[in-house]
This record gives C-alpha cells, sequence and structure tokens, in this order.
C-alpha cells in the first residue's frame, strides 16, 4: 500500500500541473468573474459599493465562477479513465477526496488572488478591508472545496452532468454564503471595516467546513466502488 | 411482507387525527393576540417537525444501506425523504396562510424558521433531478445515500446560520421546550404532533407495501414472461 501521504502528493501534483500546462478552468473562472462584475454594475447601476452590497455581488460573483471550476474537476479522471486507474492503485480512497480538494482549494485562492484586488479596484473606495476578508476567504473557500468537490464527483458520473452541480451545489451552499457575506458585510462598511459580530460568523464558517470536510472524506470511498 | 399490521396503523391514525382535530376546535383556548387564526399552528408546526425529522430519519436510512449495503435500507431512505418533502409543502402552505392572517403578508423574510424551512425544501426538492440523473440502479442507491447524509447534516447547520442572520430578535410562539405555551394548549400541541407523526409512518409504510407489492407482480410476470404494463419509475428504487 503506496503511503498516503505519497498518493495525496502525487494526485495533487498531476492536478496543479495539468492545470498549468492547460489552463482549461482558472482563466475561464476569472474572466467569468470580470465580466460578472461589468454586468453588476450596470444591473445595480452603483460606481462604488459597500456593506451588504458589496458583499452580495463580491460572493455570488466567486461562487457562481467556483461553480464552473467545479464542473469541471473531475472531467480528465472520466475521460481520461483516472477513475479506474485510481481504484486499481493500492491507495486509501478518500486521499483522492483530500487531493482533489485541496487542488480546488488552490484554484479558488488563486481566482480570488485575480478577482478580488480587480472588485476592490472597481468598486471599493479603500483597500483597508482587504486584509480581514483574507480569512473569510479562505474559511468560505474550504468549505466549498469540500461540497464542491463532493458534488462534482457524483454529477461527473451521471447524465446530467453539468447540470447537477448548480443545482445541488447552490442550496448546500446556502448556509456558507450567509456565513460568509454576514462577515464581509461590516469589514467592506463605508467608514472603515468594522468587526460587527465577525468572529461569530468566522466560527460558523469554521464549523460549516469542519462538518462538511468530515462528512465528505467518510462517504466518498463509497462514490468510487463498482 | 410490508402490509403486516398495516390495517390497525391507519385506523390508530384515523383515531388520533380525528382526536387531536376535536381537541383543536373545540377544546384549545383561543389566542388572546391572534384568535381562531392562531389553530393553524396545530397543524403548520407538527408537519414542519415531522417534516425536518423524516429527513434526518431519511439520512439515517441511508447511513444504514451505506454500512450493510442492503437495498432495502434505500428504499426506506428513498420513501422517508419523499413523504417528508410532500409534507414541506403543506407547511409552506400553512406558513404562508398563517403568515398572511398574523402579519399581512404572505411571506416574511425576517421570520428565520420559515426561512430556513424553505432552504432545507429547496436542498430535498433536488433529490429527485439527482436520483434521475444517475441510471445504474446500484450506483444511484449509493449516491442518492451520500445526498441523503449530506443533506441529513446541512439541516441543523442551516437552521443555525438562518436563525444567526437576523438581526433582531422575532416574538417566538414556540420557544424553547415548553415556553410560553399555557398547559391545555401544549397538551392540544402533543395531540396533533402525535397525529401527525403517525400519519407520517402510516404513508411511509403504505409507499413501502405499494412498492413491494409491484416489484413482486412484475416479478411474477417477468416468470410468467409477460410483458409489463406501461414504464415504471426510474428514480424510486424497487423492494423486494
Amino acid at each position: 500500500m503506496t503511503p498516503s501521504r505519497t498518493a495525496f502528493a502525487a494526485i495533487l501534483g498531476k492536478d496543479l500541473r495539468a492545470e498549468l500546462r492547460t489552463l482549461q478552468s482558472l482563466p475561464a473562472m476569472a474572466l467569468f468573474a470580470v465580466t460578472t462584475f461589468v454586468i453588476f454594475r450596470f444591473a445595480l447601476d452603483r460606481t462604488s459599493l459597500s456593506g451588504s452590497l458589496a458583499a452580495g455581488v463580491l460572493w455570488a460573483t466567486l461562487l457562481f465562477a467556483a461553480v464552473l471550476g467545479i464542473n469541471r474537476l473531475f472531467v480528465a479522471e472520466r475521460e481520461e479513465g483516472g477513475f479506474d486507474a485510481i481504484r486499481l492503485a493500492p491507495i486509501d480512497r478518500s486521499v483522492l477526496f483530500a487531493a482533489k480538494a485541496t487542488a480546488l482549494l488552490v484554484y479558488l485562492l488563486a481566482l480570488e488572488l485575480v478577482t478580488v484586488p480587480v472588485f476592490a479596484f472597481f468598486f471599493l473606495d479603500s483597500a483597508a478591508g482587504l486584509l480581514p476578508l483574507l480569512a473569510v476567504l479562505i474559511l468560505a473557500d474550504l468549505g466549498l472545496a469540500a461540497t464542491g468537490t463532493l458534488i462534482s464527483s457524483m454529477a461527473v458520473n451521471s447524465r446530467a452532468r453539468d447540470l447537477l452541480v448548480p443545482l445541488v451545489l447552490l442550496p448546500l451552499v446556502v448556509p456558507l454564503m450567509i456565513a460568509a457575506s454576514g462577515a464581509t458585510e461590516p469589514i467592506l462598511s463605508l467608514g472603515g471595516p468594522a468587526y460587527d459580530r465577525f468572529g461569530t460568523w468566522l466560527m460558523v464558517l469554521g464549523l460549516y467546513d469542519l462538518i462538511f470536510g468530515l462528512v465528505g472524506w467518510a462517504v466518498f470511498d463509497f462514490l468510487l466502488e463498482d | 411482507m410490508y402490509g403486516k399490521g398495516l390495517r390497525p396503523l391507519s385506523i390508530a391514525t384515523v383515531a388520533m387525527l380525528a382526536l387531536s382535530l376535536s381537541l383543536v376546535f373545540f377544546y384549545a383556548p383561543l389566542d388572546a393576540d391572534q384568535g381562531f387564526i392562531q389553530k393553524i399552528f396545530y397543524l403548520h408546526v407538527p408537519l414542519a417537525i415531522v417534516a425536518l425529522v423524516g429527513f434526518i430519519i431519511g439520512g439515517v436510512f441511508a447511513i444504514a444501506h451505506l454500512r450493510t449495503n442492503n437495498r432495502k435500507w434505500d428504499a426506506y431512505s428513498y420513501v422517508a425523504i419523499h413523504i417528508s418533502v410532500i409534507f414541506g409543502v403543506a407547511v409552506l402552505i400553512t406558513g404562508a396562510i398563517w403568515a398572511k392572517a398574523s402579519w399581512g403578508h404572505w411571506w416574511v423574510w425576517d421570520e428565520p424558521t420559515l426561512v430556513s424551512f424553505l432552504i432545507v425544501f429547496l436542498m430535498y426538492a433536488t433529490y429527485y433531478p439527482f436520483r434521475y440523473a444517475i441510471e445504474d440502479p446500484e450506483r444511484q442507491a449509493r449516491y442518492a445515500s451520500v445526498f441523503a447524509i449530506t443533506a441529513g447534516a446541512f439541516v441543523p447547520l442551516n437552521f443555525m446560520a438562518v436563525r444567526m442572520a437576523q438581526s433582531l430578535v422575532h416574538p417566538r410562539t414556540f420557544g424553547t421546550a415548553n415556553g410560553g405555551l399555557p398547559g391545555e394548549m401544549m397538551l392540544v400541541f402533543l395531540c396533533s404532533l402525535a397525529a401527525i407523526a403517525l400519519l407520517w409512518t402510516t404513508l411511509v409504510k403504505f409507499e413501502l407495501t405499494a412498492k413491494s407489492a409491484s416489484g413482486q407482480v412484475k416479478r411474477l410476470r417477468r416468470a410468467l414472461d409477460a410483458p409489463a404494463p406501461g414504464a415504471s419509475s426510474r428514480i424510486a428504487p424497487e423492494v423486494s
């Protein structure tokens, strides 16, 4: 049996290398997000955003951009027979979940590295809120990575593939989005960042990450059988 | 074999429903504040509690399915979720009627319990297209169980998040445990809760019996080499 750490590094390395060479998900996600900001500028008819509006625009855009990446997460495994290879390999199957979730986490962080500064440049009056925003982004990305990997692995083996991810994932991440926008709203408010209930929301995000990380880890085995 | 005990259970359900409804209309005191319309509380709240518990039970059956790999548990999980979704429609409708009567609007966004219930309902509404999208019946059963477990963990978390998102504390008709409810109302409420829980159990048992009977008929037809009349449902699991 290959040690889990080696298997994890191999799968994660394979994913990141493939993405770097083909660039099939990340540029599309970033481009989608930036265009969505432009659409929000005209749909809301605002040139600057703050508070709950800023939080709403940011999280709605990031979520839908993430769905694009989540849709494509297991496409290579399916089309090139990666699932069979994983099943044949002498490794713990949960390692695939951990490696894929980590790859998705890296994609999401890379996406935000590009789009959040663009968002600040377009809409925000000051960049003071961006530092505390980092904590919210990381915690929300962890939750998205766990649920996204779980749903994506099921959707890719179904008939309705890219329909199933938005359908099932969106209601599932509603609590995550409530907590993320709740934490983002005060730190992007007009008079500089405030920390009204910030810690409580971070705790909710952490709890969500923990629960769905454990659920994903526990049930992923059953998705690879047959 | 699923039909065993169905008749006494049905009779008990009808009797309990009749008892609880007569208690609601002739025994329970009128609410000082809301008057007659408050009586919908005895229907709305038990339906909601039973539906939510039914979702959790569906998750527990799903765990049993994954652990034992016995397809029977997938059918149990499917039927539990199915009946709870139907109860969920009733919860949303009675909730809207109650909101219109007591707050003047069909839908009230700052009532956390109603909003949480809507989100949970939307989550479970995707259970059907999800099952439908997976063709292989064995894989469908496994994936559906994973869905039921994930969604079961989602229910309490969602209630917590929505409750916290409310900036003002809303007055609650039914607080923690038995707070704020006078004894007579509490008695009637518990009767209604028992009646609705019995109704849920009876409906689940009926659907399982029907599925098992149609499965048996199909197998007998196959044994006789006779063609099955019409196509059977693709998403509902078969029961042996």
